[in-house]
Parts: C-alpha cells; structure tokens; sequence
C-alpha cells in the first residue's frame, strides 16, 4: 500500500524483515486501519510504552500485515489523558489487546470492552506494572477476582465453568460454556492465569542475555521466540548474522514444527478415541527429540539461537545422521496419513468439528496454520520471504474446509513440506561462520523481529536503553489473535468436542498471558 | 483397520528398561507390587501447571510415549486431584495461579506426594521474582522432591516419580 497518499510520512528500516514506520495522528488511526483491512490485511500486534521520560506521554504501537509486508503505526498520547480510539471493531483480535493495553500501562482505547484481561488479582486497578514508576512493594489487598462474564439466558440455558486447572496435561484458563442440552451456544474464555510479567522481566535484562527469557515466552515455540527476539536485536544492532547460522535457524524452526506437528497429530487421534495414534506419533515425536539432543545439545531447541547467530555449530556427522532419518519420518508418515484418512470412525469426529468458514476467519483475523487451513493463503515464509526461505521455495499449505479435519490435514502437509525443506537445508548448508561478534548495543533503538513459528506468526518488538539495556520488549503469539477464533470454532458444537477442537488450534496459554 | 494392525506389528513394543531411572532401578514389576501394596491400586498423578511456559509440559506428555511407557509401571495420570496420590507441579507459581495450586493440594487426599517439576518449580527460574509471582512451588505447598531441568528430560522425570514412591515410607 501506498501511505503517502494520505499525507503520512513513511520511514522504512532495514533489518532481516524489512518494516516501515508511520507515525500517526489519533484522528489518523483508524482510517488507516480501515485501509489497510480493506486491502486485506491483518493484525499482528497492539502494545504500548512509557515514554513519559523521553518524549513525553505514551507510545501506542500498531503492527499491521499488508500487501508489501510489516507496518507499525506509531500514536504518541497524552500523559495525562492516554486514551485511543479503539480498533477492535477493525480488527475484532485488538480488542483483547487493547485491554492488556490498559491493564499494563494505563493506555485505554475509547468506546470499548473495559473488562480487564492479563489482570487477575496481582494488582490493582489504579497501578500500571509496565509503567516505569510502577511500585512493586506497594502493599495492596488483592482486588476483584469475579469476572462479568457474559451471561446466555432463555429455557434450559445453563452454565458449565472449566479450570482453571484441567483434567490433562495442559496449561490453565478457564472456559464457560453456556449450553442447552450438549449444545454450546457460546463459550467465553477467561486467560491470564499464568501471566508472569514477562515483558517487565525483560527489562531487567542485559539485551545480549535476553534471547533466553524469550525462548521461555512459549516454550514449544522457543525456536521462533528466540529468532525472533534476535532479529529484532540484530535490527537495532545493524548486523547481519552468517549466512550459515541463518540457515542453521531455519532447521531448527522446521524440527520445531515437525516436533509440534507429531505430538499435535496424534493427540487429535487420541482425543477421538484413537489412542494407537498417540503411541506411534509419539515415538516419532521422541525419535526426532533424541536426534536434536544428539546434535543440537538439547531436545528442546530453547538456547540454540543466540545474539549474532548460533550457539554452536553443526557438525558433518550428525548433518549426516540428520539427513538419513528424514526418509523413515516420511514413510511413517505416509502409512499413518493413510490410516489416519481410511478410519471412517476418525473423519466421523474430524469433519466438520469447529469449522471457522474462510469468511469468517478473514473477517476475525485467524492466522497461522489454523488461519490457512480456513482459506487464508498467507505464511510468512513465503511472502515476502526473508533468508533463508527465500532460497527455499516454501510450498504453503491450505485447506478450505476449516474444520478440525483441515487442520488436520495442514498439519500433515507442514511437516512433510517441513520434512522437505530440512533435506533442502542439511544438502546446501553454506560453509561460513555460524556467530558474528555484535557491537555495544546502541541506546534508544528500535527494531521487529518476525518469525513464522508453527502455530503462525511470533513477533518481537525491542526497544533498547542505557548500557546495553532493555527499555521495553513486547514478544506477540499469534495465539493472541487465534484464541477468540476457537470461541466461534466451538459455537454449535457438542460439549465433548471442544477438547478436539481446542486441541486442533493448540494455542498457548503461557504465549498469550505474559 | 488391516493397515493399523500392520503398523502396529510392524512397530512392537518399544519400551526401553534402558530408560529406567539409574540407581536404584527398581524392576518394573517390583515397583508395580511396590505400588499396589501400598495403594492397592494404581499410583494416580495429577499435573498442575503453575504457571509454566509449557516446555515441561511437553516433556511430562512424553513420560507416557512407548519409550519410557509410565503405565507400564502402574503409575497413570488421573483427571482430577481427588483421585490423585501425587502433584506434579510446574512453573513459577504465579500470583494468578496461586490459589488454584493451594485448592488443588487441598483437594488431594492423603497421603500426597509433591514432585516440583522443572528450574522454574524448583527455584523460580529465569521468570526472577517480579509483581506476577509468587515464588518456587515450595513457597506455596510442601514439596517432596524437586526435579530441576529446563525442562527436565523425560527420563529425569521418570525417576522423580519412581524415586519418591519408593524410598518415602510414610
């Protein structure tokens, strides 16, 4: 899109993802998001900072998708009034951005949903924990923890409240579901339970130390988080790491997806009932997990991308052992594809379970694989493609369907596109250093790393201080915009399916609350 | 159907004694005795998320792969904390989470063992001690045992698990 058009000035950066900045007036904002949907773009991000000691008041950030790649808006407000207009009408995945907005720093969007969201009982409503003057040993009685939640009436209406602790091996939120009979007619979620001010953490970090804290953000997508984080690192440190350690990070972002993509594959098996599923992709999951600890030094790749590059090399040994199992991970996969499409019984379950229309997904935003499988031909991988995948010809997967059964089938055609290219990768592997040395990190600035992790889209947005420092750091899951999305999945919808459904998305807890 | 039954030949059974937990290393059946002797039944585990980043997660889900074939053992995760023996606990708690954690000990009949779960259930980890936390799992309900990782591999777990049962005599 074309933003001069509006009297806007663009300043465009350069890093690993290209992004162009533009600052705007409040009256601007929301006839600039309006534009940017109607071209068909979405959301990434919303979050604000404390700039009161710089420039004065409250920076408000947009981070937007559109037809040339990443945008952020920029909307300076008032210290004493921060308040924005909401786009959460725009873009319906704002709105709990928004109030996350206003529960951390005191930003408020107008004419919007006030309920609060990462806020529990921590602390109170009249202080801001993101604000620089934030008092942490401020004694306070823990506040409110009902929460309104929507209530559904008429005959034989009632109320099922889950969690926040589950019946598996899962994270915590809460679910109410208002039914009739088995019959959902909405569910409403409450997340939060596990914020952890991560990104106040971050400011108590060295920049160069921090890449850890953010493979930590969602640990099954630590590879993503971490790159992410050091992309936008890099950014502001205006390097550009080796090309091999580039294309060391990719293989572990496609073993990630491989590794989440088998587990998820045969929990939706078992959670149909099919647990001869969950025993064979679970052993692939844990052939695979055995193989990174072998040549990468961990199962889960949580400290491998680091400032500059990678922490270590991979070696001709096991870049052997490495290439030599993609063919069996293939063949499994291919005879468990064939079971998984023959049993009538599975399907029966798959088809049609929590379908999100393409309509509707463009409508609420819904991105990642889920997006895809909903009609959304979008991955960051492919367009516009930044190194190495632009070597790699990504082929993007998709399902109109948007049902359980199409996630399904997205996930099995991700991993063997993963497959794929890890094979394209361990055969071309560029033979240069895999770390560069960075400079002192500079004060005051700016940079984005995007990254398209398995779910979808993981964006990290740093802001660098005084002696190498963290001024502010907002790592976004793209759970953030997928989770209301399961709320319309399940609308229609048994009660006992909302386990199949839930685990269709897998969508973090942990990524989302902070 | 013929073709899962192939698969399923194909495989056989790949549970490993190698990953049996060093030491003491009990017999599978053993423990099983052990266990039903003291239980008369299976050994019941509920897991409770603290406020993990969710990496533990995935290596307790992995205790139950064939590889390391926790049922094997007699020892089965359970849906609610009431059929439970013991907690595993992972995450910093959270001050979010705070009271769930407490309410589920309470729930739990006696007598409960804790096994802490991961660096951030055992110290707090890298999340530190900011306005969202509350502590180590210890900080909040008594703890048994701690198994530190990040996260933890599932043959650490394993041997968290067979170790607290086994050597604890109450």
């Amino acid at each position: 899109m074309d933003y001069t058009v509006y009297g806007l000035a663009v300043e465009t950066l350069a890093g690993a993802v290209p992004m162009r900045r533009i600052p705007v007036r409040p009256d601007q904002l929301r006839s600039l998001c309006s534009a940017v949907h109607e071209a068909g773009g979405f959301i990434h991000a919303l979050w604000a900072s404390d700039v009161r000691d710089t420039t004065g008041g409250f920076l408000l950030r947009v981070a937007l998708q559109d037809d040339v790649g990443l945008v952020v808006i920029e909307l300076l407000l008032p210290a004493a009034t921060p308040h924005f207009p909401s786009i959460a009408d725009i873009f319906p995945a704002a709105d709990r951005m928004q109030r996350a907005a206003y529960d951390l720093l005191g930003v408020r969007a107008e004419a919007a949903d006030r309920r609060s969201w990462v806020r529990h009982a921590a602390w109170p409503d009249d202080c801001f924990p993101l604000r620089h003057d934030y008092d942490a040993t401020r004694p306070h009685a823990d506040a409110d923890e009902r929460y309104p939640f929507v209530r559904v009436t008429g005959d034989g209406v009632h109320e099922i409240a889950v969690g926040p602790v589950h019946a598996g091996t899962i994270e915590p939120a809460h679910f109410r579901f208002s039914v009739v009979g088995e019959k959902v007619l909405r569910i409403e979620e409450r997340l939060g339970y596990t914020h952890k001010g991560i990104e106040k953490r971050f400011e108590t970090l060295p920049a160069l130390q921090a890449h850890k804290l953010a493979a930590r953000v969602s640990g099954d997508s630590a590879v993503a988080f971490s790159w992410a984080y050091c992309m936008a690192l890099e950014m502001i440190c205006g390097i550009s790491p080796p090309v091999r350690a580039i294309w060391l990070r990719a293989l572990y972002l496609e073993r990630e997806r491989i590794a989440n993509h088998l587990g998820d594959l045969g929990a939706l098996g078992n959670d149909a009932g099919f647990s001869i599923a969950l025993a064979q992709f679970s052993r692939l999951k844990e052939d695979l997990l055995r193989i990174n600890q072998a040549a990468f030094g961990a199962r889960y790749l949580m400290d491998v991308v680091v400032p500059g590059g990678v922490a270590r090399d991979l070696d001709e040994t096991h870049r052997q052992i490495l290439l030599e199992t993609i063919p069996g991970i293939e063949s499994e996969l291919n005879t468990l594809r064939e079971i998984y499409d023959d049993h009538a019984g599975l399907q029966d379950r798959f088809s049609g379970t929590g379908r999100v229309a393409p309509a509707l997904a463009r409508q609420l935003g819904l991105v990642g694989l889920a997006g895809r499988a909903s009609g959304q031909t979008w991955d960051w991988r492919c367009d516009p493609v930044y190194a190495p995948y632009d070597a790699l010809n990504v082929r993007i997967a998709g399902s109109l369907d948007g049902d359980v059964a199409g996630r399904v089938s997205v996930r099995f055609q991700e991993t063997f596109e993963s497959l794929r290219l890890s094979r394209i990768i361990l055969e071309n592997l560029p033979r240069t250093e895999c770390g560069a040395a960075l400079p002192d990190v500079p004060a005051g600035g700016f940079g984005v790393g995007l990254v398209e992790g398995w779910r979808g889209p993981v964006l990290v947005a740093l802001e660098t201080g005084d002696g190498g420092r963290i001024r502010r750091c907002h790592p976004h899951d793209p759970s953030w915009q997928n989770w209301p999305v399961v709320e319309h999945a399940t609308i229609g919808n048994i009660v006992p399916d909302f386990p199949l459904i839930n685990k269709s998305f897998n969508l973090s807890y942990s990524g989302q609350d902070l | 159907m013929l073709r899962t039954l192939r698969q399923v030949i194909k495989v056989g059974v790949v549970s490993e004694r190698a990953a049996r937990p060093a030491g003491e290393r009990p017999k599978e059946s053993g423990l099983r005795a052990q266990i039903h002797q003291r239980f008369g039944r299976a050994l019941g585990i509920r897991h409770v998320d603290a406020g993990s980043c969710n990496g533990c997660e995935l290596e307790i889900h992995a205790v139950n792969n064939p590889y390391y074939n926790l049922e094997g053992f007699g020892i089965k995760f359970v849906a609610s904390p009431r059929h439970a023996d013991l907690l595993l606990v992972t995450g910093p708690v959270s001050r979010h989470m705070e009271s769930a954690l407490k309410r589920v000990y309470d729930a739990t009949p006696d007598p409960k063992w804790v096994i802490a779960v991961g660096d951030c259930g055992c110290t707090g980890g890298i999340f530190g001690s900011g306005y969202a936390i509350r502590g180590s799992v210890a900080d909040i309900i008594p703890v048994d045992l701690t198994v530190p990782g990040c996260p933890p591999p599932p043959a650490a777990i394993l041997s968290g698990i067979v170790s607290v049962v086994t050597t604890d005599r109450r």
